[in-house]
């Protein structure tokens, strides 16, 4: 049967009424009302998250999708896509590696992945492979001990409704852009991290140890909060290709430091990026924003993005209390012909507020990049200092690198930096290295993991390694 | 050990090498000689691979094999080295870090396997120390913000370490002060060995008081005009270039 018509028929079944239907796994595509009330009950939420849910997509038919990036995509069709899909079963699940693509396998070979971990992130049914339970139990308790809150946004919503209402959406209101508002309406996974005041976080906390981790959804919202003198490091994603069946995926993340707080968000993407036309590539459309709300409060974005066909995303943090502080390192590789429009925000709003972006572009085969700013200061935010340095990388002569840069200084006393360059990879500093004996791949390699450097060296160690595994990866082939 | 026979070379449509012939046997320092854009660059240049080079007719062999059927990286494996007179700057990228890629794929190349790091360590400052440079340049990105002199060390550096059957220096003497060029000598000297030959391009005579070569050759438009020991690089010195211009047109 062709799976139009299998689609078709389904939708039939489910317009009967959903209550029948509440048994079931996964949803048939389409979006209404409904929709969101099945996610809501699924998820076993309270009433004031279905209304807080409800009221987002009210907002969001009213929108439209954003057009002003640098991306050329057709139209998405939202009717088209599923909202819900429960967990695979493990009888499902490829059973072992022996079942799953050579060429996946050949990839975690590359970028150096444990042989346990290549099993869970290639989805086979991980209580087969190993003992997940007794690590994450030991890291459970010394959480605990800690006062530390780790644990999906779903079982937050159920077990600590306080805190979720009093932070979500306080950061990325639930209206603020056409992919957050979405994101709103049909979230069904994500992270939640509260650490109480006075506390360091024990450990640097990651997705991978997150129960279900391998099940991360296409509408996942993480909201993490710092209160007075707590830090925190967290770690998103995964240097390996990732699985996944849906094609668009729009993520919210919320950040929010209180007094002396600090929190380092490090992302290392890498979803697959589609065939060398770009066919099936995840289109990633985030929103993730630092609330800097307490006095010296620090967070610093860090993130590592070569994968997804599309990607549209501009981790931005908001300067709101006096001396705080706001950062952005990223490297962004895209080739054949992946698009990305990436960049941040600094919002400065307190006194003495400081921010920092270092961006690095990498673009090789037919791809297109660009790099999109703003640094905003505000009447009130005295002594404000920003400094950017943003710069690109050409592999090859089909690729684009385009900056945008915007600054909006509403006050005289600010000092705002901006560095840009745009270089081809030297055909000198290829031949340099070659005439030294090292082949035309590794020297390509070795001269891009140079110009990333500055922002390598802002990832906790084992990621650092492991990112530059993954560009020489992605950047295989490029040249030559 | 190299063999260059009748070498004719084009850049951007016009020829540059005419008809070019030498040989370099192991033990041997060359030095060739001749005013600026009679195309001793050139010669390096095309023996190290670069693009942009094209050769139209004549041959290269080192060791019996044809080097122009060679990749850059093979010439670099089978022994051949240059030392840059421009040599570029790799931000990010580690000196130390580039030194031990070299050797390694060297290594790999000859089979060697790679070199544990404590060895390496051992001869990188061994090296360093002979080449009077402080061990922080290892830790600097490639050339980069190096002085002339910094980096003409550092090319002869890469030289000690990699250990080339046949060293070519292209005007490794420019923009030197005379404390500097005493020490690269001295490392060029150190990489005398009957095993190896070295070729030295360069414009003027002063590096060649301290490198005596064995055999001196005058390049003028695209030929060697004229061969001889280092006395013919003190008639150089004293009578410059113009008499053997004027011979070689004539």
């Amino acid at each position: 049967m062709a799976s139009q018509e299998m689609e078709q028929l389904v939708r039939r079944e489910y317009k009967q009424g959903f209550v029948t239907d509440i048994e079931s796994d996964t949803m048939p595509p389409g979006l209404d009302e409904n929709t969101i009330a099945f996610i809501s009950h699924k998820k076993g939420e309270p009433e004031w998250m279905l209304e807080w849910r409800l009221d987002a997509y009210r907002q969001w038919l009213k929108m439209t999708s954003p057009s002003w990036a640098h991306l050329d995509y057709p139209p998405i069709d939202y009717q088209a896509i599923s909202y819900y899909s429960a967990p695979k079963k493990p009888e499902d699940r490829p059973q072992s590696l022996d079942e799953v693509d050579p060429k996946l396998l050949e990839t975690y070979e590359k970028l150096g992945i444990p042989l346990h971990e290549r099993a869970a992130l290639a989805g086979v049914a991980v209580d087969a492979v190993f003992d997940s339970v007794s690590v994450t139990t030991t890291f459970k308790e010394k959480l605990s001990e800690a006062g530390v809150i780790f644990c999906s946004i779903s079982e937050a919503i159920r077990n600590y409704p306080e805190l979720v209402k009093q932070y979500m959406g306080t950061v990325v209101p639930k209206g603020d852009n056409y992919f957050a508002a979405l994101n709103s309406a049909v979230f069904t996974d994500g992270s939640f991290v509260f650490v109480p005041e006075g506390v360091t976080c024990p450990m640097e906390l990651s997705t991978y140890f997150r129960i279900n981790a391998a099940n991360t959804g296409q509408f996942e919202r993480t909201l993490i909060i710092c209160e007075k003198q707590a830090q925190v490091s967290y770690l998103e994603g995964c240097t390996a290709p990732m699985r996944d069946e849906n094609q668009l995926h729009a993520a919210v993340v919320e950040l929010v430091a209180l007094e002396d707080a600090y929190i380092k968000y490090s992302t290392v993407q890498n979803w697959y990026p589609g065939d060398e036309d770009g066919k099936g590539g995840i289109y990633n459309f985030v929103t993730k924003r630092g609330d800097c709300r307490g006095d010296r409060s620090r967070i610093s974005w860090t993130q590592v993005e070569t994968g997804s066909a599309i990607t549209w995303k501009y981790p931005s943090c908001v300067l709101r209390g006096k001396d705080s502080v706001g950062e952005f390192y990223s490297v962004a590789v895209t080739n054949n012909r992946q698009q990305a429009d990436t960049g941040t925000k600094m919002i400065h709003i307190g006194e003495n507020t400081r921010s920092t972006i270092v961006s690095k572009g990498i673009s090789a085969g037919r791809a297109n990049q660009s790099y999109r700013g703003l640094v905003k200061i505000g009447p009130r935010a005295k002594n404000a200092r920003n400094f950017t340095q943003c710069d690109s990388l050409l592999i090859g002569d089909q690729c684009g690198a385009h900056t945008f840069p915007y600054q909006e200084i509403g006050n005289s006393t600010a000092t705002v930096e901006h560095e840009a360059t745009t270089s081809k990879i030297g055909e000198d500093q290829l031949f340099y290295c070659q005439s030294r004996g090292i082949s035309e791949e590794d020297a390509v390699n070795m001269i891009v993991n140079g110009f990333c450097k500055d922002v390598f060296q802002e990832l906790p160690m084992e990621f650092a390694v492991e990112a530059e595994a993954l560009l020489n990866v992605t950047l295989e082939g490029a040249v030559g | 050990m190299l063999e260059v026979k009748d070498l004719h070379v084009t850049v951007e449509g016009s020829e540059i090498l005419k008809g070019l012939s030498l040989t370099v046997n192991a033990g041997e320092v060359h030095a060739i000689m001749g005013p600026n854009g009679a195309g001793k660059s050139t010669l390096s240049a095309v023996i190290a691979g670069k693009d942009g080079y094209e050769v139209t007719s004549g041959s290269i062999t080192f060791e019996g094999r044809d080097v122009l059927e060679m990749e850059i990286e093979e010439r670099a494996q089978a022994g051949l080295l240059l030392g840059f007179q421009y040599p570029v700057e790799i931000p990010g990228v580690k000196n130390i870090y580039l030194l031990k890629a070299a050797l390694n794929a060297q290594r790999v190349a000859r089979g060697e396997g790679e070199i544990p790091a404590p060895e390496f360590m051992k001869l990188v400052k061994e090296k360093i120390n002979f080449m009077k440079m402080d061990s922080s340049f290892l830790q600097r990105a490639v050339n980069e913000g190096f002085s002339g002199g910094e980096k003409k060390r550092n090319e002869i550096l890469q030289m000690l370490v990699l250990q080339p059957k046949l060293a070519m220096l292209d005007e490794i003497d420019s923009g030197l002060d005379i404390d500097a060029m005493k020490v690269v000598a001295q490392g060029v000297n150190s990489l005398r060995d009957p095993e190896r030959g070295i070729l030295i391009v360069t414009h003027y005579q002063r590096l060649l008081d301290h490198v005596e070569p064995d055999v001196v050759h005058v390049l003028v438009d695209g030929r060697i005009v004229k061969s001889g020991d280092k006395d013919l690089a003190l008639e150089l010195e004293s009578r410059g270039y113009d008499w053997l211009v004027e011979e070689s047109a004539a």
